[in-house]
């Protein structure tokens, strides 16, 4: 709690960044944010739309997981199916690029409620399990349809336009990733000043007594899939539009791992926390790829990047538990805590 | 059609589905004991292959030697799961546990993968090879006594259940944890019992799938089919497991004869997903499930 911040309305008690300083700290992110793509060198644009596409993705899974309670290891199969859309309307129809990202997010929708439907009979780890499914269906229909999606050797995706611009650099991508990052996370944080956000975080808390405070229980479950796959189908397709190649081994089990790893690590039910959790877990197989070539040869054997791709998946899995034994609430409450220190410093909490 | 060849298929997938059976009823231990969803059971699977293919070809251990020797380590990597990472878990969300396994499994596949690289290896042979021939059928030799193996180890550890201390006290656990504890029970003991025998029920299972078909780093999509499995029987049920296991074994076999190798696991999570729709505690499970 903070002194001094009385409330005198009450859209000022509900503005999602009430105070003074929060709101200069975000006009100097903004400005850190447009600033970027002209100061930073082309890895670091390539990283920032990256982790950017990620946000997007972890977002999506935190609604479902951290805000719902509902665990689910097929995010990367949304993100696929978004990324297909993309890809094949980008080819076939060559639709404008907003028309189809929406597209993409409204695919991946269907079939997160399709997904989430056994949650009419089920709960919790049973889902989690079906979710898998969801992902070995989305990669077989990836691999045999071959007509739409091309079989194993995939699409590729031809440059997205916006007013006649070819988006087919980093930085004339990030113009748009970021942007539209940026309105996902808006969107996700006002979603838990709504009733159907509330009624999440309800169901997440005790589903019985959510379905005893009036909430129904099984629109509100597949409306959390929907939102989920929603983000996670948008993510896919700006992945499309980024890597410009789609293929069935785009979207492996360890890109779903990936992003609950990422849900657990920033924080669960916390908007900022998707965002540290992406950043950190994005930047972890780059930090590794930095320590791993700084190693002496020796150490390592003749090949480091075959040493890359194990040490990155042991990484990931320690991430996820160490996060879960010693700070279940994730960087968040890190953040959290550092920020308490400052504000009552020289006294601690 | 040819029944001899519909017979040969089924009984291949019947002794595939030994294995998915042995591998299920580790998976059941574990969760009528401990409660935790262990999506790492065909990791663990995975890694017990890795040892005795270390004891047996890296160390040029004798397979009479290497196979106890694997099973041992294997035991104790079980222990040191449960008190390490599963442990410390106690009484938190049952997601969370799971999570953990999550966890587990990918560090698996990661550790397998650096030592040993991604590529498929080889275990050495240790089982009899002449075919098997039932009337006009062959059975491929490991298939067979890898069912053999499977349904030997299952009877030896429903009778451990049913007479020894340690498996009628895991009883005890399972069916209602105070009451368990309250007649003396060292429940914690309990849990890390279950871990180890379940480690060692996957170890065996890894060994004789690994000498099937090779050891590689993705062996842990066994563990997938094994998930399908025990939902198919009820995830508590010993019996499910063992039904469960040879149903899905089977329809493997012939979706993977009759429409092609690459449907089977298409097959089996079809499957999957009509059980939970359809009936979600399974053939055999406890009918506790809320409907929320």
């Amino acid at each position: 709690m903070r002194i001094g911040s009385a409330k005198q309305s009450y859209a000022a008690d509900a503005a999602l960044f009430d105070s003074r300083t929060q709101q200069a700290w975000l006009v100097l992110l903004m400005l850190a944010l447009v600033a970027f793509p002209f100061l930073a060198g082309e890895y670091w644009l390539y990283l920032a739309c990256l982790v950017a596409i990620n946000i997007v993705s972890t977002m999506g899974l935190n609604i479902l997981t951290g805000y719902t309670g509902l665990v689910s290891l097929g995010q990367a199969a949304f993100m696929g199916l978004g990324a297909y859309t993309v890809a094949i309307l980008q080819a076939r129809l060559g639709t404008p690029m907003l028309v189809n990202l929406l597209a993409a997010g409204v695919v991946a929708m269907v079939a997160g409620v399709l997904v989430g439907l056994p949650s009419l009979r089920v709960k919790g780890l049973y889902l989690a399990i079906a979710t898998i499914a969801a992902g070995v269906i989305t990669h077989f229909i990836f691999g045999h349809f071959s007509q739409l999606t091309g079989g194993s050797s995939g699409i590729t995706v031809a440059p997205a336009q916006v007013f006649g611009i070819d988006l087919d650099s980093s930085f004339r991508l990030y113009w748009v990733i970021v942007p539209l990052t940026g309105l996902m996370l808006v969107g996700a944080a006002n979603l838990f000043r709504t009733r159907i956000g509330r009624a999440f975080i309800a169901i997440r808390d005790r589903d019985i007594s959510a379905a005893v405070l009036g909430i129904p229980l099984l629109p509100y479950k597949l409306l959390s899939f929907a939102i989920a796959s929603f983000y996670a189908g948008v993510a896919g397709g700006l992945f499309a539009y980024f890597f410009r190649a789609v293929t069935p081994e785009s979207f492996p089990l360890l890109m779903s791992i990936f992003f609950l790893a990422a849900v657990i690590v920033g924080g669960m039910g916390s908007v900022l926390g998707s965002v540290l959790g992406a950043v950190f877990m994005t930047m972890v197989p780059e930090v590794l790829k930095l320590i791993v070539s700084a190693l002496p040869a020796a150490l390592v054997g003749e090949n480091a990047t075959l040493v890359l791709s194990p040490v990155r998946t042991i990484v990931f899995g320690l991430m996820i538990v160490l996060f879960l034994i010693f700070e279940p609430h994730g960087l968040a409450e890190i953040w959290r805590r550092t920020r308490r220190l400052f504000h009552l410093w020289p006294f601690r909490t | 059609m040819d029944w001899w060849l519909l017979f040969e298929i089924t009984v291949a997938g019947i002794g595939t589905g030994g294995l998915y059976a042995l591998t299920g009823l580790a998976f059941v231990l574990i969760y009528k004991a401990t409660k935790v969803v262990n999506i790492a059971i065909g990791e663990m699977l995975m890694i017990s292959a890795y040892i005795f293919f270390a004891l047996s070809a890296g160390m040029g251990l004798p397979i009479w030697l290497a196979i106890p020797g694997a099973l041992l380590v294997s035991g104790a990597f079980g222990a040191l799961v449960e008190r390490s990472i599963i442990r410390p878990m106690l009484g938190e969300a049952p997601i969370s546990s799971f999570m953990v396994t999550v966890g587990l499994a990918s560090i698996l596949v990661g550790l397998v993968e650096l030592i040993w690289t991604a590529d498929q290896q080889r275990l050495p042979e240790f089982l009899p090879n002449k075919h098997i021939q039932i009337g006009q059928a062959f059975i491929s030799p490991k298939i067979f006594y890898g069912f053999w193996i499977a349904v030997l180890l299952i009877g030896g550890v429903l009778l451990l259940f049913r007479f020894w201390r340690g498996g009628v006290a895991l009883q005890a656990t399972a069916s209602d944890q105070a009451a368990a504890y309250s007649v003396g029970i060292n429940v914690p003991r309990v849990f890390a019992l279950s871990w180890v025998a379940a480690a060692t029920i996957a170890g065996v299972a890894g060994i004789v799938v690994g000498s099937i078909g090779g050891i590689s780093s993705v062996m842990g999509v066994f563990g997938l089919s094994v998930l399908v499995v025990v939902i198919f029987g009820g995830l508590d049920s010993v019996l499910g497991a063992l039904v469960g296991g040879v149903i899905v074994g089977v329809i493997e076999s012939l979706t993977g004869f009759y429409i092609g190798g690459e449907y089977k696991l298409l097959a089996t999570f079809s499957l999957l997903v009509l059980i939970l729709l359809v009936r979600p505690y399974g053939l055999f499970g406890k009918h506790d499930i809320e409907r929320l």
